[in-house]
């Protein structure tokens, strides 16, 4: 039987990249899975991924909502009024967090060669050993995508002006429904 | 090599419809996942039963955000699980909504628990949210049914059932 959930592309960063992009997404899956290990030079303990689909970076294109626990509080917040240029929200390390700490994610793509908006899941935590509120975050987060075209290219970067740091990983799954 | 994760059964509503079930599920995975991106004609909640169990054999604990407030809440000796939120139509018609369900040791003989998750988001409306439930049955799992609070499930709701084996 043909496998079920494959492996299409990895990227384990050998040096800082402010930018990582999965293209050429074929379309033969049904759902796609991305995972990730990540930290970056942000002068912080913790920062959230962005990522947009087809470069497309529309400033209505994203929507999105929110649910972090973040070590003493809740915290919950919806994108701006009509819509953002990027999705948000997976949790990883900054600079400032424990040494040699990466912090990890999920991001659920399913029906990505469909023709209806894209509905996204998103599961991403940062944890380093801290007391301090808002250091350590545990997020989930729900996103659409305004596109109706297949995904064919996943594009992740820092939701700042920071670059992921050597060691952050980023795998990219295929998964078949037959 | 067998397959750890392989797709059992998948549907995709050719028109509206006011559940989508699984049955006659084999035993022979370990545990059981579905996919499920949707849209309700008048509600966003996903509840599931399984095995035509409609008695209130059921409970949930759940985590929720609506952009706005969080809420952690629970429901006891109800007659579902439920499972997570879908797109309103109300919406518009090419909106989704995704809720993935885990179910663990469902052919095992103790009661079973799922572990769920709900994401809406409509640009403005919608939650996201983390489920528990629990459902007072010993029986192995042979069927589950997915059906909307309220209403149906629109056209073009898409559900696939995987089944996960663990050697």
């Amino acid at each position: 039987m043909a496998s079920t959930y494959t492996l299409i592309a990895s990227n384990v960063l050998s040096s800082t990249a402010a930018t990582v992009t999965f293209s050429s997404i074929p379309s033969t899956y049904t759902d796609l899975v991305l995972r990730y290990s990540a930290r970056d030079n942000s002068a912080s303990n913790q920062n959230n991924i962005g990522f947009t689909f087809n470069n497309n970076t529309g400033s209505t294109t994203y929507s999105y909502n929110y649910l972090l626990g973040t070590s003493t509080t809740t915290n919950v917040a919806r994108s701006p009024a009509g819509g953002d240029t990027r999705m948000l929200g997976a949790f990883y390390d900054g600079n400032n967090a424990t040494a040699n700490t990466f912090g990890s994610g999920e991001i659920y793509i399913p029906n990505y060669t469909g023709t209806t908006k894209k509905p996204v899941s998103v599961f991403g935590v940062s944890e380093n050993n801290t007391t301090t509120n808002f250091s350590a975050v545990i997020g989930i987060v729900a996103e659409l995508a305004d596109i109706t075209s297949a995904v064919s290219s996943i594009e992740l970067f820092p939701n700042n002006t920071a670059s992921f740091v050597s060691g952050s990983s980023f795998y990219l799954y295929g998964i078949s429904k037959s | 090599m067998a397959s750890t994760y392989e797709p059992i059964a998948t549907t995709t509503l050719g028109s509206a419809a006011s559940s989508i079930t699984f049955s006659s599920i084999s035993s022979a995975y370990t545990d059981l996942r579905i996919v499920l991106t949707a849209a309700g004609s008048a509600s966003e909640q996903v509840y599931i039963q399984f095995n035509g169990d409609t008695g209130t054999n059921y409970s949930q604990t759940y985590l929720q955000g609506n952009g706005g407030t969080a809420e952690s809440l629970r429901q006891t000796s109800v007659a579902y699980i439920f499972a997570g939120y879908m797109a309103d139509s109300a919406y518009g018609s090419s909106m989704r909504g995704l809720t993935t369900i885990n179910i663990f040791s469902y052919a095992g003989s103790t009661n079973k628990t799922t572990l769920s998750e709900g994401n809406n988001d409509t640009n403005g409306q919608g939650l996201v949210s983390r489920h528990v439930g629990l459902w007072r049955n010993t029986s192995a799992i042979t069927s589950v049914k997915l059906y909307p609070s309220t209403g149906n499930f629109t056209t073009g709701t898409t559900a696939t059932l995987y089944g996960i084996l663990k050697a």
